[in-house]
This record gives C-alpha cells, sequence and structure tokens, in this order.
C-alpha cells in the first residue's frame, strides 16, 4: 500500500501538498484522486505545492504536466506553486518546460492567481 | 661508505671559504634580477637557502627528493612562489638556484681534478633543485589563474534589486556554459529570497551570442517560469539580433527589448505600478 498525497479543498480550489519525495505509485494515485476529487467537488482550481519536493525525475516532470492537462480537461485551472530552483534546473535539464502548466512563486500567489479572471492570465 | 665519501666531497666544495660563497651568490643573483628584489631579503633568503643546502649535504642528501632535503625545498618552495606573485619569468626564478652553479665554476681552475665528480654531482642536485623551482612556480600559478577565475565568476554575476517584485542580472562578459550555470542559480535563487516574480536578465555587456549562449538562456528563462517568475531579455544589439535571426534561434514566447530601461517598463507594468510623467511640472 503506498501513500496517498491529501488533497485539501479551499472554496471552489483544491489543494496538494506534496511533502515528501514523490514515488511513481504516489503520483499515479494522485492523479486518479485529483481526477475524481475535481469532478466530485466541481472545483475551478488546483494548486500543487511542491516547496517541500528536493527531488524530481522524469516521470514526476511529466506526471506534473499530465494532471495539468486532465485538470484542463475538467474545467479546473492548475498552478504549480513554490517550486525550487534546483528542482526547476533539473527540469529544464531534462527537457521538460511544462509547457501549458501556470507557475507561481508561492502558495499565496498561486491563489491570487486563480483568482484573476482567466483573460489577464499570462500564458 | 661510497656515500660518505660523496658527502664529503661536496661538503669540501661548498665549505671553500664559507661566507664568500654565500654573498657571491647573492651577488650573482641581484645582478640578474636587478632592484625588483629588496637586497637585504634577497640576501636573507639566499643565505637562508645556503645554509639548508649545507645542512642537508652534510646529512648525506644525494638528491631533491631526500628526506635530508626537506628543508631546502620547503624554502625554496616559499622563495618560488613568492617569485610567481611578484611577477617574475619562469626563468628568473630558476635562476636563483643555478647561479650557484656559476659561482663555483671559477673554483674549479684553482682546485684539483678531484674536485671536478664533485661538482658535477653538486650540479646534478642544483639542476633537481632548479626543476622544483620551476614547478613550484607553475603551481602557484595555476593556483592563482584558477582563484581569479572563481573571482571573476563570482564578481561578474551580480543580481539587482530594480524595484519590489523586480530583479535584473546585467551580464557583462562572454558566456560560457559555467557562467551561465552559475548565473542561473543565482538567479533563480534571488527569485525565491526576494520573492519577485520579474526577472531582468540584461545583456548588454555580452559581446557575442552563439547558438550555445542563446541555449542557456532559453533554459534560464524556461526555469524561471517553472518556478512562476517572468524573464525578460533585454540589452540585445543591433549586432546580436541580427545574429541570434541568422542562427535560426527560435526565441518563442520570450519578450525581448532593446533597453534595460524598456523592460523594466514592461516589468513594472506586468507586475501592476503605474507610473505617470509630469509634464513641465517639477516635483
Amino acid at each position: 500500500m503506498s501513500e496517498r498525497i491529501p488533497i485539501l479543498r479551499i472554496g471552489d480550489t483544491l489543494l496538494v501538498s506534496v511533502q515528501t519525495d514523490l514515488e511513481d505509485q504516489t503520483v499515479l494515485n494522485l492523479q486518479e484522486d485529483l481526477a475524481d476529487q475535481i469532478v466530485a467537488r466541481s472545483a475551478q482550481g488546483v494548486i500543487i505545492d511542491i516547496s517541500a519536493l528536493e527531488i524530481v525525475d522524469s516521470f514526476v516532470g511529466r506526471m506534473l504536466a499530465t494532471i495539468a492537462a486532465i485538470s484542463r480537461m475538467l474545467d479546473a485551472r492548475t498552478v504549480v506553486v513554490g517550486m525550487r530552483p534546483a528542482v526547476a534546473i533539473t527540469l529544464v535539464e531534462l527537457g521538460l518546460s511544462l509547457g501549458g502548466v501556470s507557475t507561481a512563486l508561492d502558495l499565496e500567489k498561486g491563489l491570487a492567481k486563480l483568482s484573476r479572471p482567466t483573460s489577464s492570465a499570462p500564458q | 661508505m661510497v656515500k660518505r665519501d660523496n658527502a664529503a666531497d661536496l661538503m669540501g666544495l661548498l665549505s671553500n671559504g664559507d661566507r664568500d660563497l654565500a654573498a657571491m651568490w647573492v651577488a650573482e643573483v641581484a645582478g640578474s634580477l636587478g632592484s625588483r628584489v629588496g637586497s637585504a631579503e634577497l640576501d636573507r633568503e639566499l643565505r637562508e637557502l645556503y645554509e639548508a643546502l649545507v645542512q642537508a649535504l652534510r646529512q648525506g642528501a644525494v638528491d631533491v627528493h631526500s628526506e635530508e632535503m626537506s628543508e631546502v625545498r620547503a624554502l625554496l618552495a616559499e622563495l618560488s612562489r613568492n617569485r610567481a606573485r611578484q611577477g617574475f619569468s619562469p626563468s628568473e626564478t630558476a635562476i636563483s638556484v643555478f647561479a650557484l652553479k656559476r659561482v663555483l665554476e671559477p673554483m674549479l681552475e684553482n682546485g684539483s681534478a678531484d674536485e671536478i665528480p664533485a661538482y658535477l654531482r653538486l650540479a646534478r642536485i642544483l639542476d633537481g633543485l632548479g626543476l622544483f623551482t620551476i614547478e613550484t612556480y607553475t603551481r602557484t600559478r595555476d593556483e592563482l589563474i584558477t582563484a581569479q577565475a572563481e573571482q571573476l565568476l563570482e564578481l561578474s554575476t551580480p543580481v539587482v534589486r530594480l524595484w519590489d517584485g523586480v530583479i535584473a542580472v546585467p551580464l557583462v562578459g562572454t558566456l560560457d556554459s559555467a557562467r551561465t550555470q552559475v548565473v542561473m542559480e543565482k538567479l533563480l535563487q534571488a527569485l525565491v529570497d526576494t520573492g519577485s516574480e520579474q526577472a531582468i536578465i540584461d545583456i548588454t555587456g555580452v559581446p557575442a551570442v552563439d547558438t550555445q549562449v542563446a541555449q542557456h538562456l532559453l533554459k534560464t528563462i524556461v526555469a524561471a517560469r517553472l518556478m512562476g517568475a517572468e524573464c525578460t531579455v533585454s540589452g540585445i544589439s543591433p549586432q546580436i539580433a541580427q545574429t541570434i535571426v541568422a542562427l535560426g534561434i527560435e526565441f518563442d514566447g520570450i519578450v525581448t527589448k532593446a533597453s534595460l530601461a524598456d523592460a523594466l517598463k514592461l516589468a513594472l507594468r506586468r507586475s501592476g505600478v503605474d507610473m505617470v510623467a509630469h509634464t513641465g511640472t517639477r516635483r
């Protein structure tokens, strides 16, 4: 039984706070749970906080993009917040630019980004 | 037994009018170095070295790497390090050792034929010492160069805060992988530390951009975007603009500005700061 990452609800936004280094199975579970939750709670936005994440591999990087794409299909905007410099450099070196995923420096700025209307959101 | 004899011979050679030899050595070296080293300092250095050398030979040292030579090596190393730092050439440094041979030469003419083998042995030892000097000199120079390169790396990548939430990196000089790596890390760390959402990379001081440099810039910008910050590249000269287009490098989705002022204006507008020019009224 691999661990599951808790998904919290604030208004119509879902907050995923990643506190441990991610294993492949954990990420797959998260993808399923999150899709279920978005539908069940008709969420408008998803924030994935990875400020505690120190190590990523190409699988986790790709899954972040996949999760964002799935959320978009379910009409919820995804913002990845708090990525560390080392993680950002790793992803870039791996050739993963996470196109289409919004990012913000921290949780507060991520929430602010979601509360802005879609049109003004920078791509 | 043979070794003892050797040592005795060498000693005989060196202790021939003891003080005199050292003084002649100092004079010889001083002549070749000119006035760039203080005569008192030179005198002290060489006399110490001479004493150490005589001591080492007395203990039966056969070449530079003998254990008995350790003090001589230490003194020589210090001498060549000083010379390297003061900007002397390798030959000027090595001459300090080789001059001793020249000082000994006249004594051969007056001495007996027995002294010739002893002189040759001593010459070999001195050659070894000379090489050792040059090695130390080169090593010191290498260390200096490495240290300076590191300093340059540190100096040339400052991250400055232009406004609340706006930081800039003015890049000066040629960019290579190592430098870009440092710039990237510093910039990203500064984004976290200052909580800035706008970053400007100013390349006014970069003389040329090739595909590799452009690649590095792109990586930095994508990494910053991953962290939730927006990057603008400014200070693109007409020349560089032409090069980038000619090389076919895609700067897709990256905002580029000709001057830092334009980039700052854009960054301020993006972070919601309005600037109003008060024409005609001085404030």
